[in-house]
């Protein structure tokens, strides 16, 4: 949109950008694997899975302007999928009774696994989204919302799959950084790409006016179809990596207040800007993780979140379009 | 009849009678301002630590409780109106409901940050866990005086609502803002009654959660909150009859699946009630009672 | 009674009124006519203090008190005698004509005198009473007029504000309008200011007229004089009228 303006001549052009990105990645990654320890590691892996689900939710809700808070059920249900195939096979009888025998001997690799839970993921949001995104703004959300806590109860009662309450534990921590790095990579690319083709345009169109896209023969339904299938596809995906990160799994591991931190980090990148939810994800993740240590010493459990509510409520009010709004700051978008 | 059904049929009386309470605020302030307050449920948890407050002094007389409970909801009701909601007043309904959704999770970590995380129990003044046998049952004074508290509250919304020259107001004002302005009517009046009823309707609903299930803890308003707005959306948003009516639609269906299902599904209530809304939303959005709504500049 | 001077209204980044001078004393009607767009509504929305003032002064003078419309709250404006019937008439659909009827008289919290005032709109308009416990969103077009200007008028008003109060009625249902207007403001001393894309309904009713165009006032005059100006009129109201 800046392009041929004074400002976009300081811009990056999108392959010094991609290179950027990735060196970025690599060089970070290789530094952990060889310096960081193992906090580190796992604190870098689970700031990259915020970044990929808050991109991700950007282009649900940002792109198409739906409002779906129902990130974790789509997580929670990726995430049980892969663990059926990836848990180790001797245990999956004692863990997971009810597993179908055919799972009882395998013993995948998390990429496949974590592929699997994805499609699971996007399969379902792909039958629940033909009704659901149907619905007007406040009931997409309070109906997303609800998704979140049906799919927690199911896992909750379902004690033969997921063991409950109790949670399953001795997933193995097969979620290396690099691959991590790599997703992350390819789901900024690839969120990138498709705000910026034609299908992309046809997303932010539906979103500015829908009316007006429906009169220029754009299908409205099946847009948002597709960015809902897509965001809860990569929601999947996240969530299968998550518990072979931190190597346990319960029915609310993500939850309601995930799905509302999801939001505050895609409310203040600016809804619809990708780089924007990478700064936001990047902000929120390692802000919390800072504010952890004065939430113990102080013995105030719950002081992160009141944070993030605050800070959010301000942005609405003093930056109602986030940081960026639909823009993408410091890269060339043509 | 058997004891069994009669035991059921006040389980959801009682249920439906706190989904009613917090409901109507729903209602009402969808109603004045089109913002689905996702906050609202919480005023629940503030009424139910309020009432153990003060209940656990002792020094107040219970029959005063529930007055000072309510006075209470009103007030924190209207505050986080006035913090949270005031400035973003006519932005986007995405706007407005990120806004109610951070002002719940900051009144919940609040409440982890002053409370604890650690449930509390409840204890009720005497009177009030008696019971009485009647015929085959014996049921709890609490279950009797739930209902009656809750309709004798509904009607004196209903009657505000109608009757009151504030409460046509309010009805003015959800039905054309910008006409109501225009006979002198301050927005900002009504939008703080519509927060402060519900406020305090919600309060006196967590009175009565604690006294009927005997735990409360920080998080406790959230889901159930949810769930009245559910029962909103079965009676038809905007109507505070019809709210009331779908609290105890909900209450009623929500006892019986858990009563009348063999047992192992009685887990499911949530997955249930929400199953019921999604189905709700997509089949009749309007609600079982409410009219077409129409589209609001 | 009202003086406006190079009164200036932005809506989101456009002009919309340009400086904007008129004035009306007590006891007058005074049309404003013009073209789809010219900024009437805006004019009549900026009085009522619904929209902030980017420039210029709008001054109200009522029983010798001196209101700034740019710093009086909208309820106090209605509440000192201003009043805005607005345009679509707006009547509360769901509510009763009755409950219409005693929420123009909103501010007032003397119930006899509010009785006093219900009486005398059902006098004015017998059709109200007979319908007084109906839905307002039942009546037909007409009647929601008769209802407009009626809870209008329970405000006591000393200056009307009339948007487009022809607007989608039959001519004879109009003329019955403005028949009651005029005589409102013979027998009660209402002062009114009618926006009206009739423009020759308004200006036979009214002492003076102000043509607008573009967000400015291009002629004014006399009600009479611009009547019999007629031509001109029309060049400016692009044939509409």
């Amino acid at each position: 949109m800046t392009a041929g303006s004074p400002a976009s001549s300081r811009r990056l052009s999108q392959l010094q950008a991609l290179v950027l990105l990735a060196v970025l990645l690599a060089g970070g990654v290789a530094l952990l694997e060889a310096f960081g320890s193992g906090y580190h590691r796992t604190l870098a892996a689970l700031t990259l899975i915020n970044v990929m689900l808050a991109v991700s939710l950007t282009m649900t809700n940002g792109f198409t302007g739906l409002f779906s808070l129902g990130h974790p059920a789509f997580m929670t249900l990726g995430a049980y999928v892969a663990i059926a195939f990836t848990y180790p096979a001797g245990r999956k009888s004692f863990a997971m009774p009810d597993l179908p025998a055919f799972f009882s001997g395998i013993e995948w690799p998390l990429p496949a696994g974590a592929l699997i839970g994805a499609i699971a993921a996007a399969a379902a949001a792909r039958i629940v989204g033909i009704s659901v995104l149907r619905l007007k703004v406040h009931y997409l959300a309070v109906a997303t919302l609800g998704l979140i806590i049906i799919v927690e109860t199911l896992a909750l009662n379902l004690d033969g799959l997921t063991r409950g309450g109790r949670g399953l534990t001795g997933i193995p921590r097969s979620a290396e950084l690099w691959l991590i790095a790599l997703c992350t990579l390819l789901v900024i690319v690839g969120c990138w790409r498709l705000k910026h083709a034609s299908v992309g345009r046809a997303m932010l169109a539906v979103r500015e006016n829908e009316m007006a896209a429906r009169c220029f023969g754009i299908d409205a339904v099946r847009l948002k179809v597709t960015a809902f299938v897509l965001g809860a596809g990569i929601a999947g995906f996240c969530g299968a990596l998550l518990p072979h990160v931190v190597a346990v799994m319960t029915p609310n591991s993500f939850g309601l207040m995930l799905a509302f931190n999801l939001v505050a980090m895609v409310v203040v990148g600016g809804q619809g800007s990708i780089l924007g939810a990478v700064f936001a994800a990047l902000a929120f993740s390692l802000g919390t993780e800072g504010l952890r240590p004065v939430e113990e010493s102080l013995g105030l459990y719950g002081l992160t979140q009141v944070v993030v509510a605050v800070v959010l409520i301000l942005v609405l009010i003093w930056r109602p379009k986030g940081l960026f709004g639909l823009d993408e700051p410091l890269v060339e978008t043509r | 009849m058997s004891g069994y059904l009669l035991q059921q049929i006040v389980n959801g009386l009682t249920l439906g009678s706190l989904y009613a309470l917090v409901a109507i605020g729903f209602s009402l302030i969808y109603g004045v301002v089109r913002l689905v307050n996702f906050a609202h449920g919480d005023l629940m948890m503030i009424g139910a630590f309020l009432t153990l407050a003060l209940v656990a002094g002792g020094e107040v007389a219970w029959a005063i409780v529930p007055l000072i409970v309510m006075a209470g909801g009103f007030v924190a009701g209207g505050a986080i109106e006035r913090l949270a909601f005031k400035s973003i007043r006519g932005a986007p309904m995405i706007t407005g409901f990120i806004v109610t959704l951070s002002a719940s999770v900051a009144i919940q970590n609040l409440g982890l940050m002053i409370l604890g995380d650690q449930p509390r129990n409840f204890l009720f003044p005497s009177v009030f866990r008696e019971r009485l046998e009647i015929g085959p049952v014996s049921l709890g004074v609490i279950d009797l005086a739930i209902p009656a508290a809750t309709l004798l509250l509904v009607a004196a919304v209903v009657a505000f609502v109608q009757r009151t020259r504030l409460g046509i107001a309010m009805r003015a004002v959800s039905e054309n803002p910008l006409a109501a302005r225009l006979m002198g009517i301050s927005l900002d009046r009504a939008v703080l009654v519509a927060f402060g009823l519900g406020g305090a309707l919600a309060a006196v609903a967590g009175l009565f959660w604690g006294g009927k299930f005997g735990q409360i803890d920080p998080l406790m308003g959230f889901v159930p909150g949810l769930k009245a707005f559910v029962a909103t959306i079965i009676g038809g948003v905007g109507s505070v009859g019809g709210a009331a009516l779908g609290g105890y639609i909900l209450g009623f269906a929500e006892v019986a699946f858990v009563g009348f299902m063999p047992a192992e599904y009685a887990g499911y209530r949530d997955a249930f009630v929400f199953g019921l809304l999604i189905l709700i939303l997509l089949v009749r959005p309007q609600g079982l009672f409410g009219r077409e709504e129409e589209q609001r500049a | 009674m009202l003086r406006l001077e190079d009164l200036q209204v932005t809506r989101g980044r456009t002009e919309v009124l340009r400086g904007i001078s008129l004035s009306l004393e007590a006891g007058e009607i005074a049309a404003l006519v013009g073209a789809n767009g010219a900024g009437k509504t805006t004019t009549l929305m900026t009085l009522s203090g619904l929209l902030p003032i980017a420039g210029g002064s709008a001054r109200l003078t009522l029983d010798g008190r001196e209101l700034d419309i740019a710093r009086t709250a909208p309820d106090r404006l209605v509440a000192a005698g201003l009043v805005h019937c607005p345009e679509g008439r707006q009547v509360f659909a769901r509510l009763t004509v009755e409950e219409n009827l005693r929420l123009g008289a909103y501010l007032n919290r003397d119930d006899r005198r509010i009785r006093q005032l219900l009486d005398e709109a059902y006098a004015l308009f017998p059709v109200l009473g007979e319908r007084r416990d109906l839905s307002a969103g039942g009546l037909s077009g007409g009647e929601q007029m008769m209802l407009a200007v009626g809870r209008a008028l329970m405000a006591e008003p000393k200056l009307l504000l009339l948007d487009e109060p022809s607007l989608g009625l039959a001519p004879q249902i109009t003329e019955r309008i403005f028949d009651t207007l005029a005589e409102l403001n013979r027998e009660r001393g209402v002062a009114m200011l009618i926006v009206e894309q009739n423009a020759m309904l308004a200006l036979e009713i009214a002492h003076k007229g102000f043509v607008m165009e573009a967000g400015s006032i291009v002629l004014s005059g006399a009600g009479r004089e611009l009547l019999e100006d007629a031509s001109v009129v029309e060049a400016y109201l692009g044939g509409a009228g």
